[in-house]
């Protein structure tokens, strides 16, 4: 059972070491061809050509932390409809039922973030 | 044909087993798998560069790439110009910019890059022809999917750039966004299908009636956003913002050169190829013909278009690879509210509505009501 998910394993592996392979080997030819030649301005942070003003680390609009946890709300959500999916032949018009009340409590949530304008980006 | 392959296959497993042992043996198989799975993908992220150039360029009444030739052959105009790319980039300097998290900056291409690849082990080419046959298969391509975006946040984080934090923010709310509409539409099929396991589900959609089979015409709707979603997961036009280039430059890969920025190229255009590989499989019937009539398959002159086969499953992801291109040419760029309310307002809605719908139809008495039966009646 367990033993079907190697290959998947095996594959994440082997994609990592491709993309450290590509890394570390164009890094070896360039310093053999002496490509490889840092200087103060070309290791500086793009920013229209005058030097960067401040870290470039900033504060950021704290919508995207709304995003980021309405994702976590709906994420949730999906992880449990994918079982019922599978299963909902088996369960009927009850499993039905009880995933339309699951849903409907979502949509009361939705509808609400929706009129508090948590989804407006002006 | 096929049967010439199996046994190709099975004197393969046979001859590896007996010279490397029972445990080392199956291992190797899994390897040579992989490597027929990675080979082919890697020269197509590279050739679909190509055609993205020559089939936006025809669409702009330009040429395209045309001076790069393979041994002078004028036929194969072009045709060396991935290559010379490739070179290209494998040989220019890697800058680690100044005041950037050294390590964090060469991990962010690796880690965007390792799910992109070790998603294709689930995905079937046609039956059998799969690396590893999971029966969660659809969980293990979106867990995959999913870290797509830390590749993106730490690439953002990592670099310094104020163009590249600001690329990265939005393109990780973007993709969070969409991922939503994109896991409810795969709802719809996993309720058609009732398995998670991507051959099961193809081979769901098989029956006498060729196309009307397939789940895109119950889920019409969800077949639609799917794609969308995954324009806008893939960062891909008319969802470009994260990159915009009038506003950003390239986004959140914009301090990365040469390799570094080669390794970011090949996870994004793996996962377009995903995309398309996954909506064909999931509403278009993967391997299985457009074809595949009852009638048909007694008439001898016609026989050989019923036969499922990995020609159908490419020539579909095929449709939609172009589709990635014409929907780039022809469409201006989002805003990113618009972007944004496309995502949470309209998708989302419809998606659950939908949902609720295909579920009614999946139970009796509608499944087995004409018509309705043709999907949901096995």
């Amino acid at each position: 059972m367990l033993a079907n998910y190697f290959p998947v394993l095996l594959f994440i592996a082997i994609g990592t070491a491709i993309g450290v392979g590509a890394l570390i080997g164009s890094r070896v030819i360039n310093t053999l061809l002496g490509n490889q030649r840092p200087d103060p301005e070309k290791l500086s942070p793009y920013e229209c050509g005058f030097e960067a003003f401040e870290d470039a680390r900033m504060k950021f609009d704290v919508r995207y932390y709304l995003v980021a946890i309405l994702f976590i709300l709906f994420d949730l959500e999906i992880a449990f409809l994918f079982p019922w999916a599978v299963v909902l032949q088996e369960i009927g018009w009850e499993g039905f039922a009880a995933m339309f009340v699951f849903l409907g409590i979502l949509v009361i949530g939705f509808v609400y973030e929706w009129k508090k304008g948590a989804l407006e980006w002006e | 044909m096929l049967e010439t392959i199996a046994a190709a296959n099975q004197t393969v497993i046979n001859v590896l087993n007996s010279t490397l042992g029972p445990v080392a043996g199956p291992a190797a198989k899994t390897l040579l798998n992989i490597v027929l799975v990675l080979v082919p993908l890697l020269l197509t992220v590279l050739y679909y560069q190509l055609v993205e150039r020559w089939v936006i360029g025809w669409i702009q009444v330009r040429r395209g790439p045309n001076r790069v030739t393979i041994f002078n052959i004028p036929f194969l105009r072009g045709w060396g110009q991935p290559i010379a790319d490739a070179l290209k980039l494998l040989t220019k300097e890697q800058i680690i910019p100044q005041g950037s998290d050294k390590a964090l900056f060469l991990l962010a291409p690796v880690v965007a890059v390792a799910p992109a690849m070790g998603v294709w082990a689930v995905i079937p080419f046609a039956p059998d022809w799969v690396v590893s046959n999971v029966d969660a298969g659809l969980l293990v391509v979106l867990a995959m999917t999913s870290m797509g975006v830390y590749g993106i946040i730490l690439a953002g984080w990592a670099s310094n750039s104020k163009y590249a934090f600001l690329g990265a923010m939005r393109s990780a709310a973007q993709v969070v966004s969409y991922e939503i509409a994109m896991g409810f539409a795969l709802i719809g099929p996993l309720l058609a299908a009732q398995s998670m396991n991507l051959s099961t589900m193809v081979a769901k959609q098989g029956g006498n009636y060729g196309f009307f089979e397939w789940f895109f015409i119950p889920l019409f709707p969800l077949f639609v956003i799917y794609f969308i979603a995954g324009l806008a997961e893939t960062n891909r036009h008319p969802f470009d913002v994260a990159e915009g280039e009038s506003e950003l430059v390239a986004g959140f890969h914009v301090e990365y050169s040469g390799m570094t920025f080669a390794v970011f190229f090949l996870a994004e255009y793996a996962n377009m190829i995903l995309i398309a590989a996954l909506a064909s499989i999931l509403f278009l019937g993967g391997w299985l013909s457009p074809f595949d009539f009852a009638v048909l398959r007694d008439i001898p002159g016609v026989q050989w278009l019923t036969y499922a086969g990995i020609h159908w499953f490419l020539a579909k992801m095929c449709i939609f690879l172009f589709l990635f291109l014409w929907v780039r040419a022809s469409y201006p760029r989002y805003r990113y509210d618009q972007l944004m309310r496309l995502g949470w307002k309209i998708f989302i809605p419809i998606t659950i509505v939908w949902l609720l719908v295909v579920a009614a139809m999946t139970l009796e008495p509608f499944a087995s009501a004409p018509i309705i039966n043709l999907w949901f009646g096995k």
